[in-house]
């Protein structure tokens, strides 16, 4: 541990092994190589165009791009249904294996990680913000526009700024109630919607025990609201596990050194959390739902690359089993994945969700960017497990969106009004 | 690099998000003429119908934050924005804008001082930004930022190194 060479960070380290020369400390500007690249229906597009007028004949590695039509999926008219066509077509073209539209796909994100193509020590460059759902699995996922990575399908390669790192120490265990959506809704809060910016997040410590793949998801997918240019989380035995689940290769987890350092250290005591409600416009505007207590809600939106997991799912049958929708509510439940649906309906999830009253799409982006399937009327006020509530994200510039877990979403959708969950189904033993 | 902008300032505050600089109803479009029609309707329907060719934003903290769509900086663009002055911004809007040609210069001073409804006056290769009798200095430009504005953005800059 020589003070005049400092250890390195998760962050330094999974960058420096993916540069030509090994180097990569925090502020340094180097040109990295992903191993996957990732895009949709939306970003794909533009991309397709930059890169014919980039004048590249075809891409670095058809084998390491993932199309994915997400967003505006199924088409909802015929300009997003030319979109799609596009992205199939430049799949087609090139011969690139990994595209996927509804019915043998999902949410980008959610998908990648399904598929296997996202483990310990991975860099994905992702045309999309929410790329940093990979931090989930002891990678990298880095968020970019269409011509950046227009250029990455052309070059296999981009530069970047290596990120400062601000190291989450994560203690305790999740009480009732409380889910991986609550961990993140109060980081952002501490941190603000800038907080983390020219930062990557790094969650570790003893806490990182209590917390799930999918909830590990739901923390690393909202990184990028705290400002974070991307996340990762320390890859642990669990970790481990899912990768040979899901068959992605194998590989050691990346772990900083003891001595790396870090531009703010932030201590989360998982067991003082409660569940936490964002109100609009700011994901960083977190309070205790108790606060809230009696905010009336029209539309109840469950899903998203952030939380339309199975465990958000199962979340939501445990509060609506045996109850009904509250009249005047309407509730959109959006499993993020064609497998994740078919789990959800081999449990009975669905049927129990049905015969609430919701409404089960097939997976999409859907409503959550404001693009169809649950789009918010003038006046609307919709509570919803998505990442982001800025003015008119969902719909109407005069609607609104509160950001929470599936627990809270579930519970408001029986309440009609924003409850603690426990008020809907009092804590029993099995309900964290 | 050395073009100068001159243009109306129009103020915006902070965290002007992408999603309100192009609604996400609009993401199937891509024609600059479509996407410009949009510019900032979900904060300012009307800002389309006062904004002219080469006129200059000037803006709070974390500009552009949010989405990564391109759409954002299409749609500034093709509404006539030529430059934008800020606190700060998010990093994938700054490199999206960089990549397309579109300036962001970085100086808070500048950003809270300039005179919305003024003309200002930024010059590039010196990252000045001049109003009146007033002059500041942007923060500066690294390298590889440098190098893909001077080449008129990332996909000359691409065709250049592809050899195409």
């Amino acid at each position: 541990m020589d003070p005049a060479t400092p250890g390195r960070t998760i962050t330094e380290k999974i960058i420096a092994a993916h540069t030509a020369d090994g180097r990569a400390r925090a502020g340094d500007i180097v040109t990295v190589r992903p191993d996957v690249v990732l895009l949709n229906d939306v970003s794909g597009p533009l991309a397709f165009e930059q890169f014919e007028a980039m004048g590249a004949q075809r891409p670095f590695d058809p084998a390491r791009i993932v199309l994915v039509a997400d967003h505006f999926a199924p088409a909802p008219d015929i300009t997003a249904a030319g979109a799609i066509a596009m992205t199939r077509d430049f799949a087609r073209r090139h011969a690139i294996p990994h595209f996927y539209e509804p019915g043998r796909g999902g949410i980008e994100h959610t998908l990648l990680a399904e598929l296997g193509l996202v483990g310990h020590g991975a860099i994905v460059f992702g045309a999309d913000s929410h790329t940093c759902t990979a931090g989930a699995f002891n990678a990298l996922g880095i968020g970019f526009g269409s011509t950046d990575l227009a250029g990455a399908l052309a070059m296999g390669q981009l530069w970047m700024r290596v990120p400062d790192s601000i190291r989450v120490t994560l203690s305790g265990a999740p009480g009732p109630y409380v889910t991986g959506k609550d961990v993140i809704l109060e980081l952002i809060r501490r941190l603000g919607s800038d907080g983390a910016a020219d930062a990557s997040l790094e969650f570790g410590g003893p806490g990182l025990a209590a917390l799930s793949m999918d909830a590990r998801m739901a923390i690393a997918n909202m990184a990028v609201e705290a400002g974070a240019d991307t996340c990762v989380f320390e890859g642990d035995g669990l970790s481990q596990e899912d990768m040979a689940r899901r068959g992605a290769p194998a590989a050691p987890a990346a772990l900083a050194d003891a001595d790396a350092r870090y531009r703010q250290v932030i201590a989360l005591d998982l067991t003082a959390l409660s569940p936490m409600v964002a109100r609009p416009p700011s994901p960083a505007d977190g309070v205790p739902v108790s606060a809230l207590r009696g905010e009336k809600v029209d539309q109840v939106y469950v899903g998203n690359c952030a939380n339309g997991t199975l465990t958000d799912l199962r979340q939501v049958a445990h509060m609506l089993r045996g109850r009904k929708i509250a009249p005047g509510v309407r509730m959109v439940v959006v499993p993020a994945t064609q497998k994740i649906w078919r789990a959800a309906l081999a449990e009975g999830l669905l049927d129990v969700i049905a015969e609430a009253g919701a409404a089960i799409s097939t997976p999409t982006c859907g409503a959550c960017f404001g693009g169809h399937m649950g789009i918010l009327a003038a006046g609307e006020t919709a509570i919803a497990t998505t990442n982001r509530n800025y003015r008119g994200r969902m719909g109407h510039p005069d609607s609104r969106v509160f950001l929470a877990s599936a627990y809270v979403a579930a519970a408001a959708a029986v309440a009609g009004v924003i409850v603690p969950p426990e008020d809907v189904a009092p804590v029993q033993e099995d309900a964290a | 690099m050395s073009t100068d902008i001159e243009g109306i300032v129009h103020r915006f505050g902070d965290e002007v998000n992408t999603d309100v600089i192009l609604p996400g109803r609009y993401l199937s479009l891509r024609t600059p003429e479509e996407l410009g029609r949009h510019c900032l309707e979900g904060l300012d329907p009307s800002f389309v119908t006062r904004v002219r060719p080469g006129d200059i934003l000037a803006v709070g903290r974390n500009f552009g934050c949010g989405s990564s769509r391109e759409h954002a900086v299409i749609a500034l663009k093709a509404a006539g924005v030529a430059a934008i002055v800020a606190h700060s911004a998010a990093r994938i809007f700054f490199r999206n804008a960089v990549n397309l040609g579109l300036p962001v210069l970085l100086c808070p001073e500048a950003a809270d001082a300039l005179e919305p409804g003024s003309p200002a006056r930024i010059t590039l290769a010196s990252l000045q930004i001049a109003q009146g009798t007033r002059l500041w200095h942007a923060s500066p430009l690294g390298d590889e930022v440098r190098a893909i504005l001077a080449a008129g953005g990332l996909v000359p800059r691409v065709r250049i190194a592809l050899g195409a």
